[in-house]
């Protein structure tokens, strides 16, 4: 499936999308495909510090659990509640369910994160082991 | 987590090449290539097939599961020897649940026995333990005059399970099924093939059947794919492990390695019932007896996740002040009840229904709640 071109992503399949200095991240449609059905978001507290590569919070499926990694480096200014009664919505459309919104102390960081080509490339390579 | 190769020494079913071509998402299961799911895009998924299974009519193939067959005359002596329930009780073609134990009362493994002739029965076993029962049963029963034969490998197995079940199977069978009762066998012409034993027995709390046909692959492909054109007026769906988790759990129906283990008595397990201490002598019975006059000291019991999270096994189970006092057997969304459920060890006085009990879950107590189990009961069949 053709990934969104206006965002970047992580080879631990989290998108996130910049505008400005502020961010949106979610997880890819590979993704959600991976764990089948959402059951549960654990998503960070508003106001909490993150670490690119360090975990946000979890994703869990009927059978497992998944942490989830931060893309970038910041701070987070707003949660999606909706994720918590509805998980399944990003089962339903995983680019268009965001988790989290965050400031970016390092903007230029997200340089090294992978283009919507780049991480087509990577998915089909881990889909293909 | 996806279609992957699987490693040269796992086994696999007859089936699994058909798993594989409708695009399961596959798993080892205790040395098995097994199918944990299957694909959203075919109405598939945990979910959607534990749904089915609960509302019409779900499949899955259990070929990974062991069959031990006694036969002679004294093959009920032998399996009176070896099993706590008791056998002599079956009429022939009638089944039931029972266990292996080991001298110390503690489980070899769970088992459905079945009186298939006069003096022939049938244990059904689990995967993981094909190897070990079969060498338990065959060195515990030398001294009674009957054969013991590993068929494990002779067999492909399919349930059949849900209230659509016997429907679904009926298009397919000659027998009458209307005439077999839960947990009674028979045998019948089945998709062309003659004389296939047909249980109604299974592991979902649902009714249902489990079928036992030819190993070879293409007999196993087509009985699998007859079911599945014979159930698409009732909406069938084929269904992994993952569902097949999902509802035994909803049931209360124990796992090896999780609720009943070598290290766990029948008492704390809470299956009573299967246990026919009045018979004169079985395997275990000694400690068994010693067990209950000192007292039974932790009791599996069904929690039901009082505040968001989700206990899952091996979590630990806290009192409310956060001491240690058990763990999770088995946990996990429950979904037809929509609630996070699971089962647990804990000490007696904390196994009293709506005791206040938390889950540790990444470092946090969550509350959760002592419930009665089984979480999921089937409705009784009106007239």
């Amino acid at each position: 499936m053709p990934y969104p071109t206006d965002r970047k992503y992580t080879k631990e399949h989290e998108w996130i999308q910049v505008n400005g200095n502020t961010a949106t991240v979610g997880i890819t449609d590979y993704a959600q495909q991976s764990l089948g059905d959402i059951v549960f978001v654990e998503a960070p507290k508003v106001g909490a510090e993150l670490s690119a590569g360090n975990t946000f919070g979890t994703v869990e499926s009927v059978k497992a659990v998944s942490d989830l990694f931060a893309p970038a480096t910041g701070t987070v200014t707003e949660v999606n509640a909706d994720l918590a009664t509805s998980p399944e919505k990003v089962n339903q459309d995983a680019h268009g369910s965001w988790m989290m919104k965050m400031t970016l102390k390092n903007p230029k960081e997200l340089d090294g994160l992978l283009s919507a080509a780049d991480y087509e490339k990577f998915v089909a390579e881990e889909a293909g082991h | 987590m996806s279609s992957v190769e699987a490693t040269p020494t796992i086994r696999k079913t007859a089936l699994n090449a058909v798993h594989r071509q409708m695009g399961a998402k596959m798993v080892e299961f205790n040395g098995w290539d097994m199918p944990v799911e299957y694909p959203a895009a075919i109405g598939c998924g945990i979910i959607n097939e534990h749904m089915a299974v609960r509302t019409g009519v779900g499949i899955f193939d259990v070929s990974h599961m062991g069959d031990i067959r006694l036969d002679g005359p004294q093959a009920l002596a032998a399996v009176q020897h070896i099993s706590m329930n008791d056998a002599s009780k079956l009429a022939v073609r009638q089944a039931q649940y029972s266990a292996l134990l080991y001298p110390q009362g503690t489980f070899v493994d769970d088992v459905i026995v079945h009186r298939l002739g006069e003096d022939e029965y049938l244990l059904v076993i689990n995967a993981g333990t094909r190897e070990k029962d079969f060498n338990w049963v065959r060195d515990n029963t030398r001294r009674f005059d009957c054969t013991v034969e590993n068929l494990s490998d002779d067999y492909t197995q399919i349930a059949i399970q849900g209230p659509k079940a016997v429907n679904l199977l009926q298009k397919l069978t000659d027998a009458d099924l209307s005439k077999v009762k839960f947990y009674w066998v028979t045998r019948g012409t089945l998709c062309g093939l003659s004389n296939i034993l047909m249980g109604r027995t299974g592991y979902t709390a649902e009714d249902g059947f489990e079928i036992y046909v030819p190993a070879d692959e293409a007999t196993s492909a087509r009985v699998w794919n007859e079911i599945l054109v014979a159930g698409k007026e009732f909406g069938v769906v084929p269904c992994g492990l993952g569902a097949r988790n999902t509802l035994r759990l909803e049931g209360r129906l124990p796992l090896y390695g999780h609720e009943i283990s070598d290290t766990i008595n029948v008492w704390e397990a809470g299956l009573d019932r299967f246990c026919k201490m009045e018979k004169p002598d079985f395997i275990g019975r000694t400690a068994l007896e010693q067990a209950k006059s000192a007292g039974v000291q932790r009791s599996l019991v069904g929690l039901e996740m009082t505040e968001r999270g989700i206990a899952r096994d091996g979590y630990k189970v806290q009192d409310e002040s956060g001491r240690e006092i058990g763990y999770v057997t088995s946990g996990s969304p429950s979904p037809f009840l929509k609630k996070n459920i699971a089962l647990a060890y804990v000490p007696g006085e904390h196994s009293a229904i709506g005791t206040k009990v938390r889950v540790e879950i990444r470092g946090q107590g969550v509350g959760a709640m002592v419930v009665p189990t089984p979480f999921y009961k089937r409705p009784k069949k009106s007239a």
